[in-house]
């Protein structure tokens, strides 16, 4: 299962990601990013703390969402990171991709 | 305890976090600690979703086993479905990422497309493919069972 919460900040979209990011989820991930984009909303910042899964099926939909945000000028930011999901990036090779927060209030207030 | 098991579900995303449920059962009768299974679950999760998209090209085109057998060193996964021959081996593994990278770059794309293959070869000690006409794809991954394994 999969929980996205999105909490619009006045710089910033605050999506909290929790449960189990696959190939099954990772398209109700990519739906709810796509909404901040949608409405102009690209600087992000995504707390993956309670992430306890992640396949490359949702590495494929964060790196896609940073592409779209970068080329609008804006930044996804990953705060508070699981052990799963940052084991998945540095195997992907991907770890260095992101800003990477250990704290949510530091990773919002860097926009 | 059961030393082998087989699991056969419909080819759809949604029987993934079942088949990775069911070698997570096998990987702990042989031994694996929790970051180990989780590797375990993640390789066979990404040869899933491979078959899917893939072999069958879209949900519900057929159906997929899972098989594991524990041996005396060896933990042994064989996955099989029934679509045209696809050997996901034969899938270079992506370049490195020297950073910096630009994600902004197109040539990214390319690198990322080919991660679920590249997790098994990683998360794996052997990924082995085979095709025999009438039978369909068989996928087998190895990963050496840890010094003084439960019994």
């Amino acid at each position: 299962m999969l929980d996205v919460n999105t909490e619009t900040l006045r710089r910033v979209d605050l999506i909290t990601v929790s449960g189990r990011v696959d190939s099954n989820t990772a398209h109700e991930l990519e739906e709810r990013l796509q909404e901040s984009m949608d409405k102009g909303r690209c600087n992000l910042v995504l707390d993956m703390s309670r992430v306890e899964y992640l396949s490359s099926a949702g590495l494929r939909i964060l790196v896609s969402t940073l592409r779209h945000c970068k080329r609008k000028g804006g930044d996804v930011r990953i705060a508070l990171p699981s052990e799963r999901v940052s084991e998945v990036m540095a195997l992907a090779g991907l770890d260095t991709l992101f800003e990477t927060y250990e704290d949510i209030t530091l990773a919002v207030g860097s926009f | 305890m059961g030393r082998k098991a087989s699991l056969t579900v419909p080819g759809r995303y949604s029987q993934i976090q079942r088949l990775c449920n069911f070698v997570a059962e096998g990987a702990q009768q042989a031994g694996f600690d929790e970051d180990e299974i989780f590797r375990v679950q993640l390789a066979c999760d990404e040869a899933c979703t491979n078959i899917i998209e893939h072999t069958y090209q879209g949900e519900d085109q057929g159906m997929i086993t899972v098989n594991w057998r524990i041996e005396t060193e060896r933990f042994v996964i064989k996955i099989e479905d029934s679509g045209e021959r696809f050997d996901p081996t034969d899938i270079p593994p992506p370049p490195p990422v020297p950073p910096p990278v630009d994600p902004v770059d197109d040539d990214f794309d390319i690198q990322v497309g080919g991660l679920g293959v590249f997790f098994m070869r990683q998360l794996m000690d052997a990924v082995t493919f085979s095709y025999e006409e009438g039978e369909g794809n068989v996928l087998t991954m190895i990963k050496q069972r840890p010094a003084g394994p439960s019994q």
